[in-house]
């Protein structure tokens, strides 16, 4: 074996408090912590009598059970205000950073992040959520964590993790217009599997991912538990380096050229093996959805609803007919004939200014159907001023859609933003899964451009698909 | 957390595949700030149905959970370990399982063993034609037998192993370390980002 490391063993080598053969113990450059996966981390601490060793290393923010209304009154379900409230304490008991509800800087862990400039290169950032896999964008080594591993970094600052292996995810060629990093990830996902990427950390790399702007390669990156990697990163490059410079928390002055000089040795070397390879051509594709109950039932939009009993392994034969009987659809139906009547917007996936102007530019001067509600759920609250300085917020209103206020929203359904039963939607956000939005909800995973194009039709629908604006 | 060495149980069949954590446990659920309690959302959806398995009197003793692959995937939620410990459940066979619930099992005690899908048809059957067969889940010896004399070896890691044969606290280990980890904090770049102070940009 040669001395050329990939790109995630160098992030590895580079964390190692102890090695061992089963596990090594890694240091943690970042821990963002939200209300619902905390509060049994912070009891287990008091218990032990424990302090937050790190508390210049960690994050706090709301952003899974909060409204996305009203958010200047008291939370109305008390359940969930005790679970926000819970958060502020132990903020304030532990003596750590909170961006509250309200705040300017409030939103989703995944998009305050990188929005602060505290997702940099060569890090490692955990998160008691498993879309903590979008700071690989960055070329950092990200993961989700449970509440125990929570509360082990906030004790020690450090895991003990068993070495995953390396996956390269080549995306050659170039996107064809219409086609979105969200579109490249629904697509992969159907070809490798909810499972295939179990044990692996992805190094997604190729033209049409250096092409990518950072919101493209974050979705990219958020979306890679979906097919149950490690995690998901990609090499920084210039386009790292221009998003990041003269961020919040970016290195300034002296500081600034000696991370610069390191993050640019953060690349796979020549010569160094992954232990699989996938391939992608960006040329073969088109807008992509789902149709069933995880991310990987997917079709492209142009396609009809599969029948399972094409499906050659018998438990995805079953999986299907389970996920067409739950989905109330009809194998045959092209995609393009299934009618909806909820439109979400937003999340860690695709909830940034980038996604909010894609969608902006398909529905300027369109009215969203009579028979749809639409929710744009900007990620932060940042993000959700950015919006409006542009005007992005009067265009979706005149469209008819409702503009709300920073959270996770209708991705999980834990706050008020929920489908009701039998409902369907088109979504920006990451999981079909039964249920996921709303008990007895049923979600199709769209690109903003789908999701804003089925808005205007009441159909699951491409831009391209639409007459012309009035 | 306590020791783990070996369980005997009757076995449940689930015979899904892609169950992941928000099947497990809706976010609904989640709203508690307490470690106990989640045995009501386990399944929830799911279990409105009266046919569904974990509904079947049969069953209602089970403690062990014979499940198709790719169970647990998705969600990083750890109250979905603890909904299937509060509800009675020691022990998970299944051939696949999602890695960040894998990880928080091995860190709430609770075992999964790996067995290949061969194996877990095998165990259906089993517990479909005789719900009662006793099942024996040996950690000491990673060894799966039934009283009808099904016997298989399962798959878990040497570290997970290890840490519920002794009940270790993960975080007491790691505290063994800590002069180590002082010295690698000691050598961490001046310009790695920090969260305080607080610098936003408003």
């Amino acid at each position: 074996m040669g001395t050329a490391k990939t790109l995630s063993e160098k992030l590895w080598d580079a964390h190692v408090v102890t090695a061992d053969e089963n596990n090594d113990l890694l240091y943690i450059d970042l821990h963002l912590v939200h209300e619902v996966t905390s509060p049994q981390a912070f009891d287990g601490l008091r218990q032990a009598g424990r302090s937050v060793r790190r508390p210049d290393l960690t994050l706090l923010t709301e952003d899974h059970n909060i409204p996305t209304l009203d958010v200047d009154k008291p939370i109305a379900d008390p359940v969930s205000r005790t679970q926000v409230e819970t958060l502020r304490r132990n903020a304030e008991e532990f003596g750590l950073r909170i961006h509250k509800l309200g705040d300017l800087d409030q939103g989703i862990v995944h998009i305050i992040g990188p929005q602060l400039g505290l997702t940099q290169p060569g890090t490692t950032v955990v998160c008691g959520d498993s879309h903590t896999s979008t700071h690989g964008a960055f070329g950092a080594l990200a993961f989700g964590i449970g509440t125990s591993e929570v509360e082990h970094v906030l004790a020690t600052q450090t895991l003990p993790q068993r070495k995953p292996r390396t996956m390269a995810v080549n995306v050659n060629g170039e996107l064809p217009p219409g086609v979105t990093a969200k579109d490249v990830v629904l697509a992969l996902i159907a070809k490798v599997g909810t499972g295939g990427g179990q044990g692996y950390v992805a190094e997604y790399r190729g033209p049409a991912i250096e092409k990518m702007s950072m919101e493209a390669r974050m979705t990219i990156c958020n979306m890679s538990i979906e097919w149950g990697a490690k995690a998901g990163i990609i090499a920084p490059d210039e386009t790292t380096f221009e998003y990041l410079k003269g961020r919040p928390h970016a290195p300034q002055g002296a500081d600034w050229d000696a991370a610069v000089e390191y993050w640019k040795s953060l690349r796979t070397d020549e010569g160094a093996t992954f232990d699989a390879e996938v391939d992608l051509d960006a040329d073969e594709l088109t807008p992509f959805v789902t149709w069933g109950t995880n991310p990987g039932q997917g079709v492209a939009l142009s396609a009809s609803v599969p029948d399972p009993e094409t499906f050659h392994d018998e438990s995805a034969r079953t999986a299907a007919q389970r996920a067409l009987e739950y989905m109330d659809l009809k194998p045959g139906t092209p995609m393009r004939d299934i009618a909806v009547d909820t439109i979400f917007l937003g999340s860690c996936t695709n909830g940034r200014i980038e996604d909010l102007r894609a969608a902006a530019d398909v529905i300027k001067g369109h009215k969203i159907a009579d028979s749809v509600r639409m929710l744009v759920v900007p990620g932060s609250a940042r993000v959700r001023l950015q919006a409006e300085s542009e005007g992005l917020d009067i265009v979706f209103k005149e469209a008819g859609a409702e503009w709300r206020g920073a959270g996770c929203s209708m991705c999980l359904g834990m706050n008020p933003d929920q489908l009701a039963p039998g409902e369907r939607s088109a979504s920006t956000s990451n999981r079909n899964f039964e249920g996921r939005q709303g008990k007895g909800g049923r979600t199709h995973l769209v690109s903003p451009v789908v999701a804003a194009a089925t808005a205007i039709t009441g159909k699951l629908t491409a831009p391209a698909d639409l007459p012309a604006a009035d | 957390m306590e020791k783990f060495t070996s369980h005997s149980g009757t076995g449940l069949p689930l015979r899904r595949s892609n169950v992941d954590t928000d099947q497990i446990i809706p976010a609904v659920y989640l709203k508690r700030v307490t470690r106990t309690g989640f045995e009501d959302g386990l399944f929830a959806a799911w279990r409105q149905d009266p046919q569904f398995v974990l509904n079947l009197p049969q069953y209602k003793l089970a403690t062990i959970l014979i499940t198709g692959p790719d169970f647990g995937t998705g969600s990083s939620r750890e109250h979905a370990v603890w909904a299937l410990q509060d509800y009675g459940f020691k022990v998970v066979i299944g051939s696949r399982f999602g890695d960040i619930f894998s990880n928080n099992s091995g860190n709430a005690g609770l075992l999964l063993a790996k067995v290949s899908q061969e194996d877990v048809e095998q165990l259906w059957k089993i517990v479909e034609n005789h719900p009662e067969t006793e099942i024996t889940v040996d950690l000491e010896a990673r060894a799966i037998t039934a009283s009808d004399g099904f016997t298989t070896g399962f798959a878990i890691d040497d570290y997970t192993r290890w840490r519920l044969l002794e009940g270790l606290d993960n975080i007491g280990l790691t505290l063994r370390e800590d002069d180590k980890i002082a010295v690698y904090e000691a050598n961490r770049p001046a310009f790695k980002p920090t969260t305080v102070p607080v610098r936003t940009a408003g």
